[in-house]
């Protein structure tokens, strides 16, 4: 603001700089000079109308990226009729039943015109397909949809817990969706491999990192048994991490991502392409960092860690509202939250220059210790798997190695919150105002659930119950043919209204189920 | 006698990270802790409480569903004639806890409890019987 002329970027000459190998500064040479990260809010509740409307709401406050949140019975791949999704229904995200809540819930949105994002792992493949079926219906042609579907199964074993089938049989979808996307929809994200909810469990900001690299690395080994060049789909690999309260450590844990991905993907699966290794991210702001009391500091937590992404080179970003310790966020909640990421973009100049803290001792420091750590924790995977990453993976979640370490962070965390020696301001410290609770918050009225289930018994008669019975079949003996790839019986099975609990049950007679044993 | 604790998970809701530092808080303050696992039901959750012997039942719940789920569960039990205490802990905003009380909750742990508070509650939940 004084006139002072800006450089895109700073550093010695001859030193690494953003938009070069192996990126540890950035995946663009001009970051958010040429193009600002995308503020893609997170939202979904109640019935699919309900969660079009707060869509619309977002595009015309200037939320430039949908994604979608599903509730619990859509994420296991239950029908909002079934038993166990009793009280669950639009609870926590909306639900999705059918096709023809799809339609409802993207009506008169341009789904050639703006990105969407659909987190949603376990039933990712049927849920893709009740999107393309949608889209088709409304004339947009699949290769031309955008978006990403998280699709990351292998972090529910280890943290998020929304798992159906055994881990095998789920990687076997998660290759077919690879496999589709990177023949049929070039503008579509496959996997959005996640360390958000690793963190979230309880994770270190190393074990977020190192895990969820550690799983990007399993994909890339399963989709290329599956016979794909490395530089076919990689391109379409995106990531998703926590954006943290620990302003320097989440900043060095993103530097130290783009540089890890960069050279294993280079050196251990000789990726070429520039895109293959250049690691993008999503970043949403730490949940478990909010606290019920006081609701209204939070909005300066998300903007301390909203920064530190930013500062990090996020390609795209959620910040949280205040009052998500308590409930879904109110609209006046989530217009803040998107306020706070607008604030940063335009009123503090942070933007003009990439990779602002390169070169700091502290900040390069970290980053390589970070590393380091990560390092560590790949040779351990690796041994697990006798080489392979894919194996590592899934026997370190058969043996509960992911989620011991998880749980072991996460009660070391709460050690040092119980004593005093981190403190949490209105939690442990500073508790004048916790009184105060006139914040108001988002109630979802139980008849949302009864409207749900009384659409969904609408389509079930509406119907016609020879194609649904002759699509479930058709997709059952896909299912057993190891070979063959089940999302052409997934959208054949979209379109008949085949519901997404009848495909996922379709599916479970054949892969059978999954059971946790659980460790304290 | 150390208090014996049956900790649970009801429902679709996998979030288990509270669960399990809860379940190491109590187990550290002495009590003898036995976890479900991940999606119970109010009647294995009941079944469980009995056959366990447990002298307090806690719920942990982060998707909103409480409402729904944990007066089912104190429902199922007193239907079988099972008189445990039942407490609930996870994102429970104040307005829910005391319609939770009401619905026969023996107590309600919300969002930054610390372990004192968590190891309150449950102490004063097992001197009601």
């Amino acid at each position: 603001m004084s006139g002072i002329p800006l450089e895109p970027v700073y550093g010695e000459e001859g030193s690494e700089m953003p938009g070069v190998y192996p990126y540890t500064r950035g995946p663009y040479a001009s970051m958010y000079r040429s193009k600002l990260w995308t503020m893609r809010m997170f939202a979904g509740f109640g019935t699919a109308t309900d969660t079009n409307e707060r869509f619309r709401e977002i595009i015309r406050s200037g939320g430039d990226g949908l994604s979608t949140a599903f509730d619990m019975p859509t994420l296991m791949g239950l029908d909002s009729d079934h038993p166990m999704s009793l009280g669950e229904v639009g609870r926590c995200g909306v639900a999705i039943d059918s096709l023809a809540d799809m339609k409802d819930l993207f009506a008169g949105i341009d789904l050639g015109g703006i990105t969407t994002s659909m987190t949603i792992n376990s039933p990712a493949a049927p849920i893709l397909a009740m999107f393309v079926a949608q889209a088709e219906t409304a004339g947009v042609p699949r290769k031309a949809l955008g978006g990403t579907l998280q699709n990351d199964i292998l972090k529910e074993y280890q943290a998020q817990k929304e798992f159906v089938f055994p881990p095998r049989q789920s990687m076997r979808l998660v290759r077919d969706v690879v496999s589709f996307t990177t023949a049929e929809m070039p503008r579509w994200h496959s996997i959005s491999i996640s360390g958000y909810h690793i963190r979230e469990a309880g994770s270190t900001a190393a074990e977020e990192l190192a895990f969820t690299l550690a799983n990007g690395f399993a994909y890339v080994e399963l989709a290329m048994q599956a016979g794909l060049p490395v530089d076919t789909f990689a391109p379409r690999l995106s990531f998703f991490f926590n954006a943290h309260i620990d302003f320097f450590e989440e900043i060095a844990k993103y530097r130290a991502a783009r540089r890890i991905w960069a050279r294993w993907m280079k050196e251990k699966y000789g990726a070429t392409n520039e895109r293959s290794l250049q690691l993008r991210f999503h970043a949403q702001t730490a949940g478990v960092s909010l606290t019920a009391q006081q609701p209204e500091v939070n909005i300066v937590r998300t903007a301390v860690e909203a920064l530190a992404a930013v500062m990090g080179g996020a390609q795209s970003l959620h910040t949280n509202s205040m009052d998500e310790a308590m409930a879904l966020p109110t609209e006046k909640a989530a217009r803040i939250a998107l306020r706070t990421q607008q604030v940063i973009a335009h009123e503090t100049n942070v933007t003009h220059v990439a990779d602002p803290l390169g070169g700091s001792w502290f900040v390069e420091d970290l980053t390589n210790k970070i590393e380091e750590l990560a390092e560590v924790m790949f040779a351990e995977i690796s041994e697990m798997g006798h080489g392979s990453m894919l194996e590592g993976c899934i026997q370190g979640i058969e043996d509960n190695w992911f989620q011991g370490r998880i749980s072991d962070s996460a009660f070391e965390l709460e050690r040092t919150f119980n004593s005093g020696e981190r403190i949490v301001v209105g939690a442990n410290r500073f508790k004048e105002g916790n009184e105060d609770d006139s914040l108001d918050l988002l109630r979802i009225s139980q008849e949302q659930e009864k409207e749900q289930r009384h659409r969904l018994a609408t389509v079930r008669q509406d119907r016609n119950d020879v194609a649904v019975s002759e699509a479930r079949q058709q997709l059952q003996h896909d299912a057993s043919q190891p070979d063959v790839n089940l999302m052409p019986a997934l959208i054949n099975a979209a379109n008949a209204y085949v519901t997404l609990g009848e495909m996922m049950s379709s599916l479970g007679e054949v892969f059978g189920r999954h059971v946790e044993v659980p460790v304290i | 006698m150390p208090i014996r604790v049956l900790v649970a998970k009801v429902g679709l809701d996998g979030h288990d990270r509270g669960v399990k530092v809860v379940a190491r808080i109590l187990r550290d303050a002495g009590m003898e802790v036995i976890y479900t696992g991940l999606f119970q039901t109010p009647e294995t959750v009941a079944s469980a409480a009995l056959d366990e012997d447990v002298d307090v039942v806690g719920l942990s719940m982060l998707s909103g569903a409480h409402m729904t789920l944990a007066p089912l569960v104190v429902e199922e039990m007193r239907a079988r004639g099972i008189m445990i205490p039942v407490v609930v802990g996870g994102i429970v905003p104040p307005r829910d806890a005391e319609e939770l009380r009401a619905a026969g909750i023996a107590g309600v742990i919300g969002p930054g409890a610390t372990a004192d508070e968590v190891v309150a509650v449950v102490e004063a939940a097992a001197a009601t019987i």
